[in-house]
């Protein structure tokens, strides 16, 4: 048992780690990076692709790195440090992971390379008004041409760069109710084909989403991920569990970065005529976050180890239990790291708000904390009942 | 980075298991289990049975019967010591004064106490808290002053545990009334059997005489008795109060207890369900289980770290695993007393049977009321929190 990284894992931490410090060492290039057209800076967008890291999960086959969770948890960690906004979520875990795991070889072959290049950017179009954190509860419909294509109808709502990405991974019903677990297909649409309409905005932690309507959009066989005879939730749900390792990774690194900030903040803000930190109140408070911070870390790590687990019972498990803990620990960490910061803390000028909004949304991602201590309690917890 | 145990650790495991769950009497095991109290001879027989396999101080030096384990082993060692309810070897000796001993102690020292410390065969308990000194440990006032080879010792201690049943206690006394706080104060071994001793017992909330106060009028110890140099106590202790650290996570008890929680909830029913069918209550369960995983992978932290320092001094995070772990340990108890339901409210201090064949629902208040004391015992939480403050936050 070791905590140690490779050499590899090293190196790719030192560059994307160096390659984000600079990137956001000020808050007004990060604010001029959101008003360009994308919504993020084209330019950071390519030292992503450059430095490999677009890569990291897919196979060598298809110029990845073949690397797993643990990598992707490297660069999720230095995404947090720095409330980066790069759509790497939405384009390498999210998109890439469907493809990963439910694409044909030829769809994989077609789309990786781009995806590697950072000339193909993914979204996954799956939440829909209704269905808060259910992935089977769907009602956009994807009806048979009769040839092996489909058509598409209905609304997804807070895609996560869903305003940017050139190729949309779509969750459809082809058969069944609303909220049935089969029935379910992933299909690639196009982001400007014919009947797609996009609203596109920024979300509360300065990322960008969209709102897309799909209406009477075709898709051909050949752009059919998982059809009638596949298991499209199980794949989804795979998916979700290494993007909630993923951000679980990336919490971890917004907390380290908000804590490291506090503390060093209150050494230094003086008041009554001594640095508040002076006081055993604002200690403790600091000790308390460093806790929560450090628990959130453990099970960021456990998140990341079980993402790639096969049994999906056990996974599933380890991976609730450890957005239960995250989401605490960030609510807690989030909310101290403002309220020791004080009146700073409110600015958009300064960082600490910026770490705080990106964890308030990370909460809300993919199940809340209630949402996953249920599904845990639900699936008997993590320990069995004595004999 | 690999989370997993090597097939030889989980070799070792099934080892220290099987030899745990055949050789330490089942009786004692399950009074451990539903938290009863143990009496002298049932933690004697335990401790015995561990030091026949040579097991009763793995953390020891070899020559003192200890072993040379890794720290994953003697980790596994302790999880699985707590997951088999197996009372844990003395602590005060072999957790606390022994090490002391063996750190500080002379040759001499070292042979006439550390080998009845393995075996039990003489009791220890702790002199050092005092009634003005609790969290300010060097703030402590009983004296020893030294006239003709001997110590006279005058004081008070209180909130020994099991002083009842010692045969020695291990003293913090001011050796230099003059001497500023910590300096001062020396670590000296005092017969309980000498004259001017007395113990009076002190009854607690759970109804246990389970903690002490301790009495010294003139009490006449040789200097040999003296642990380390005069003066120096201070350096035994803060050595000690680091080692009583260790281990104090408690994550293999918790998992049992847990466990026993599960089980019991399953067949206790509330209203038309059972318990653990209860979402309130399930959800409840799931989240102490959720803050047991993290403190589990925590504790694997400050381990693969420590194996890697090599060093004596704690890892500073170690303050994190006691402030969750007895955060934990009480929630538990609390759960448990849920469990039981009213059947907690009888008082029952002589017996652990319930009359009416609810055996297992009389510990559950008491155990909840005493474990109120881990988050007070060795450095108290807050304590523990200005540690990490010093410590690891730089303030």
């Amino acid at each position: 048992m070791d905590f140690d990284l490779s050499d590899d894992q090293r190196q790719i931490k030192d560059s994307v780690d160096r390659m984000l410090a600079a990137a956001y060492a000020d808050l007004k290039t990060k604010a001029a990076a959101q008003k360009e057209p994308l919504g993020f800076s084209k330019a950071n967008w390519a030292q992503y692709a450059e430095l490999g890291l677009l890569g990291i999960p897919f196979a060598e086959e298809h110029g990845g790195l073949g690397a797993g969770p643990l990598e992707t948890m490297l660069v999720m960690e230095a995404i947090g440090r720095n409330a980066a906004i790069e759509p790497f979520l939405s384009t390498v875990v999210l998109g890439g992971g469907i493809l990963r795991h439910g694409a044909s070889a030829a769809q994989q072959a077609a789309l990786i390379p781009d995806v590697i290049a950072g000339t193909r950017r993914l979204a996954l179009a799956q939440q829909e008004r209704q269905s808060r954190f259910d992935l089977a509860d769907v009602t956009t419909k994807a009806k048979s041409d009769g040839n092996g294509g489909y058509v598409i109808d209905g609304e997804k709502v807070v895609v996560l760069g869903g305003d940017s990405a050139d190729t949309l991974i779509v969750v459809a019903r082809i058969a069944g109710e609303r909220r049935d677990r089969k029935g379910l297909g992933l299909f690639l649409v196009g982001g400007t084909a014919a009947g797609v309409k996009r609203t596109g905005y920024a979300t509360q932690d300065g990322g960008r989403a969209a709102d897309i309507t799909f209406a009477d959009v075709k898709v051909g066989a050949e752009d059919v991920i998982v059809g009638p005879s596949g298991d499209a939730l199980a794949v989804l749900e795979r998916v979700v569990d290494e993007a909630i390792a993923a951000i679980s990774a990336e919490a971890v690194g917004a907390m380290g970065a908000l804590q490291d900030l506090t503390v060093d903040y209150v050494k230094t803000r003086k008041q009554f005529g001594v640095a508040i930190g002076s006081f055993q109140v604002i200690q403790h408070k600091s000790v308390d976050m460093f806790t929560a911070l450090e628990q959130a870390r453990s099970m960021a790590y456990l998140a990341t180890m079980m993402a790639s687990e096969d049994n999906a019972d056990e996974r599933r498990r380890s991976i609730s239990a450890a957005k239960v803990q995250i989401g605490r620990s960030a609510r807690f960490v989030g909310e101290a790291g403002i309220q020791l910061h004080g009146g700073i803390g409110m600015t958009m000028e300064y960082k600490a708000g910026h770490y705080f909004k990106r964890l308030t949304m990370i909460e809300m991602a993919f199940g809340n904390s209630d949402h996953h201590l249920r599904l845990l309690a639900k699936a008997g917890g993590l320990i069995p009942a004595a004999a | 980075m690999d989370l997993r145990f090597t097939p030889e650790e989980n070799a070792f495991r099934q080892e220290v298991r099987t030899y745990f769950t055949t050789e330490i009497p089942k009786a004692i095991r399950e009074k451990v289990e539903i938290g009863e109290h143990l009496s002298k001879a049932d933690m004697v027989a335990a401790q015995k049975a561990l030091a026949k396999k040579g097991w009763a101080a793995p953390h020891w030096p070899k020559q003192w019967g200890g072993t040379d384990w890794t720290p994953v082993q003697k980790h596994i060692y302790t999880e699985e010591l707590q997951a088999c309810s197996v009372p844990p070897p003395l602590a005060f000796s072999i957790s606390m004064c022994g090490p002391v001993i063996i750190a500080f102690g002379t040759e001499e020292q070292k042979k006439r106490f550390l080998p009845p410390m393995y075996n039990l065969d003489e009791w220890w308990c702790q002199g050092f808290s005092e009634p003005g000194a609790g969290s300010d440990l060097a703030g402590l006032k009983t004296t020893a002053v030294k006239r003709d080879g001997h110590y006279y010792i005058n004081g008070q201690k209180t909130w020994t545990t099991l002083a009842q049943h010692a045969d020695w206690i291990f003293v913090l006394a001011r050796t230099d009334p003059d001497a500023k706080k910590q300096l001062g104060i020396s670590f000296i071994l005092v017969d309980m059997k000498t004259p001017g001793i007395t113990v009076r017992p002190i009854q607690t909330i759970d109804g246990g005489v389970e903690v002490n106060e301790v009495f010294f009028d003139d009490v006449k110890v040789p200097v040999e008795n003296l642990v380390g140099q005069e003066n120096r106590g201070w350096d035994c202790a803060k050595f000690l109060l680091g080692n009583e650290r260790v281990g104090i996570a408690r994550v293999g008890m918790s998992k049992q207890r847990i466990g026993r929680i599960k089980q019991l909830a399953a067949k206790v029913m509330s209203g038309d369900k059972p318990l653990m069918a209860d979402e309130r209550f399930a959800e409840k369960v799931a989240a102490v289980e959720v803050e047991l995983k993290a403190l589990e992978m925590t504790q694997l932290r400050v381990l693969a770290d420590d194996a890697k320092r090599k060093s004596n001094m704690p890892n500073p995070a170690s303050s994190i695993l006691k402030i969750k772990g007895s955060e934990i340990q009480q929630t538990i108890t609390e759960l448990l007393m849920e469990v039981a339901g009213p059947l907690s409210l009888p008082f029952l201090p002589d017996e652990a049977d319930f009359g009416t064949g609810e055996h297992w629902a009389a510990p559950a208040a008491p155990a909840y009321f005493n474990y109120r004391k881990v988050s007070i015992y060795g450095g108290s939480n807050e304590i523990q929190r200005n540690i990490i403050a010093k410590a690891v936050l730089g303030f």
